[in-house]
């Protein structure tokens, strides 16, 4: 059976991977009108960078192979 | 709980990108995975109504944990904050800490070798069917009601945050919920509370980060908030001598015998709701162990809900204003403050999952009240009422079918409340009735063997009709606050604690009395059901850094640290 930290792993992941890309491209492309506070700490890439390899973590570990539960 | 009902602003709190939207379709296509997944898996009334009982400690106690972690948890308790300050954190920790523990220590191993599925189940094996009935009754009407208001708050938020059609919020949520619940039983609402609780602090703990670093640190922020609120909002304690030197009008005595004494113990023991994902631990060390992490990790629940509040005080450019006030007005809320804050911090991608972790708080909301309800329906009334000679698969079944049938009536009840804003309020302090003189009556059950079966089911009944009786007396006569919360200044919340304590007085004091007028059960009959009658079952001889003796000893240190930190 697939465990549950498995799913949380892919959650993270994508998550993460989706946050980062967005990080990264506003970082590339810094919009006209900034519309948040603190937009130069570019919390989108270091967080999303964080869950990222959490959520990678997390799947390589719990991946499923054999009866762990 | 802060209501939420009331918000009619116009126009929308955040507008999301591209890549928002498909973080909030990912969450959708991962639940739903992760209930097909699980399908083939929930075949048997034990696998579907109680996840086959091999849930690890980790599983049921962050699935503990979620079930009470709802989108109007935080968003309402953010707006606690926000107006009351630091003292919401007593919901918390006073109010959740040592309950939580006293669940572990005391009364998991009575719910656990009793091999009960349910709470009202243990009053059938204690007391006895009239017990049971009351509370299986009670419980299935509330829960499914509870559910429906769960649907509409997350339309209703929706609409103001997003904008998003109020029919379209509540059919797709709904529709998601029957699907991953009645193809994975209760496994599958564990494991998506387990997903929820991961997305809430993901997508949460961004805002108290930034906040303080924005605000300068603690310190500052503590300045700031004495400078435009009250010093009295960033203490615990210290302006709980009087009712009228706090924000909440409450006296000490209503948080720690109301709230940590009764309440708090009431719902975290006796509400099926969160019990249920303890029932489901593989073993009794995990079903002892469960409450304790989710112990330890509620005390950390404050920094994603009741900073962003104080931070809100602070950094947010506008005062926001209570419900009524921002109904006429225009202005925002106590209850923006949460997506205020995320809006204020998050970029793309970010707000979209801020966005998406308040949805999971939602569904699995709604998932936990309707998994309750299933279990009950199906063991407490279906079963023991009306059928109690069919196959396992026939109950399964019905599990099934129950589970889609509960899900439309909570839709139902979700527009009935769109109707009449005000049946929420109702609906609430209702559930509420139930909790403190349940409490009571299990207390009793186990530990005291000289309990009847009139006594637990007469105590249970008075106690909730004196919990109706003082709400209603309140509802008629505002004065009569002065008797119910012992003071004409007390707020809602207050008058909830002081409630909850008279009422359990009650069911207690009847308990006793119908006990000692009525003839005892036969002692060999309460094994397994009462402290004294029963060998309390040993978690094994471990290290004792395995022990949960000693992980509740630790939980009980940083308690008292952090309420001396912030008193």
């Amino acid at each position: 059976m697939i465990s549950i930290w498995f799913f949380i792993g892919i959650s993270l992941l994508v998550n993460g991977a989706l946050i980062l890309a967005a990080g990264i491209y506003q970082l590339m492309n810094r919009p006209e009108t900034i519309t948040i506070q603190l937009y130069d700490l570019h919390a989108n890439v270091w967080w999303g960078a964080i869950l990222f390899v959490v959520g990678l973590g997390y799947c390589l570990f719990f991946r499923p192979r054999g009866s762990r539960a | 709980m802060s209501p939420l009902f009331a918000m009619f602003l116009t126009g929308t709190l955040v507008h999301l990108s591209f890549v928002d939207y498909i973080i909030v379709a990912f969450y959708f296509a991962l639940v739903l995975a992760i209930g097909w997944y699980l399908k083939g898996r929930a075949n048997t009334g034990e696998d579907f109504f109680m996840a086959g009982r091999e849930m690890t400690a980790w599983v049921a106690g962050l699935s503990f944990l979620s079930a009470n972690l709802g989108a109007l948890e935080l968003m309402g308790w953010a707006g606690s904050a926000y107006q009351y300050g630091i003292m919401a954190t007593h919901w918390y920790w006073v109010g959740a800490i040592p309950a939580m523990l006293f669940l572990a220590l005391v009364m998991m191993p009575f719910y656990y070798i009793s091999k009960t599925h349910s709470v009202p189940g243990y009053l059938k094996l204690r007391f006895g069917e009239p017990s049971r009935a009351l509370s299986a009754v009670s419980f299935a009407f509330m829960t499914v009601l509870m559910s429906g208001v769960n649907m509409f708050a997350m339309a209703k938020v929706m609409q103001i945050v997003l904008g998003w059609d109020i029919n379209f919020s509540i059919w797709v949520s709904s529709i998601t919920v029957a699907i991953y619940v009645s193809l994975g039983g209760l496994r599958s609402a564990i494991f998506n509370e387990v997903l929820q609780f991961f997305l809430i602090w993901a997508g949460a703990l961004l805002v108290p980060i930034l906040g303080l670093y924005e605000a300068g640190g603690w310190t500052n922020l503590k300045l700031q908030i004495a400078e435009r609120a009250s010093e009295q909002y960033v203490h615990m304690w210290a302006g709980l001598g009087q009712f009228t030197s706090n924000p909440m009008g409450i006296h000490w005595t209503g948080i720690v015998f109301g709230l940590g004494a009764v309440l708090s113990m009431g719902y975290w023991t006796t509400d099926f709701l969160v019990v249920q994902r303890i029932l489901a631990a593989k073993d009794i060390r995990s079903a002892e162990m469960a409450p304790i992490i989710g112990a330890g990790f509620k005390m950390m629940v404050p920094l994603i809900v009741i900073l962003p509040g104080l931070l809100g005080l602070a950094v947010l450019p506008m005062k926001l204003v209570p419900e009524s006030v921002a109904a006429a007005t225009g202005q925002h809320s106590f209850n923006d403050v949460l997506p205020l804050m995320l809006a204020r911090y998050c970029g793309p991608g970010l707000l979209g999952l801020g966005i998406t972790a308040l949805i999971a708080g939602f569904m699995s909301g709604m998932a936990g009240n309707v998994s309750a309800f299933t279990t009950v329906w199906t063991y407490d009334i279906y079963k023991p009422l009306m059928n109690n000679k069919a196959s396992d698969q026939h109950y399964v079944s019905m599990g099934r079918w129950t589970t889609i049938v509960g899900v439309l009536i909570s839709v139902g009840t979700a527009y009935l409340v769109m109707q009449f804003a005000s049946i929420m309020d109702y609906v609430q302090a209702l559930f509420s009735f139930f909790i403190a003189p349940l409490f009571g009556t299990v207390l009793l059950g186990m530990l005291w063997k000289r309990a009847t079966g009139a006594g637990g089911f007469w105590g249970l009944l008075c106690g909730t009709l004196s919990s109706i009786s003082m709400w209603a007396w309140v509802k008629v006569d505002p004065t009569a606050l002065r008797y119910v919360a012992l003071s004409p200044h007390a707020k809602a919340l207050a008058q909830d604690m002081y409630q909850a304590l008279w009422s359990f007085i009650v069911c207690v004091t009847v308990t006793v009395v119908v006990s000692y007028a009525t003839k005892a059960r036969p002692a060999s009959e309460l094994a397994g059901l009462v402290y004294g009658e029963t060998e309390v079952p040993s978690v094994g001889d471990l290290p004792f850094y395995q022990k949960p003796l000693f992980w509740a000893a630790v939980v009980v240190v940083v308690f008292f640290i952090l309420n001396i930190i912030f008193w």
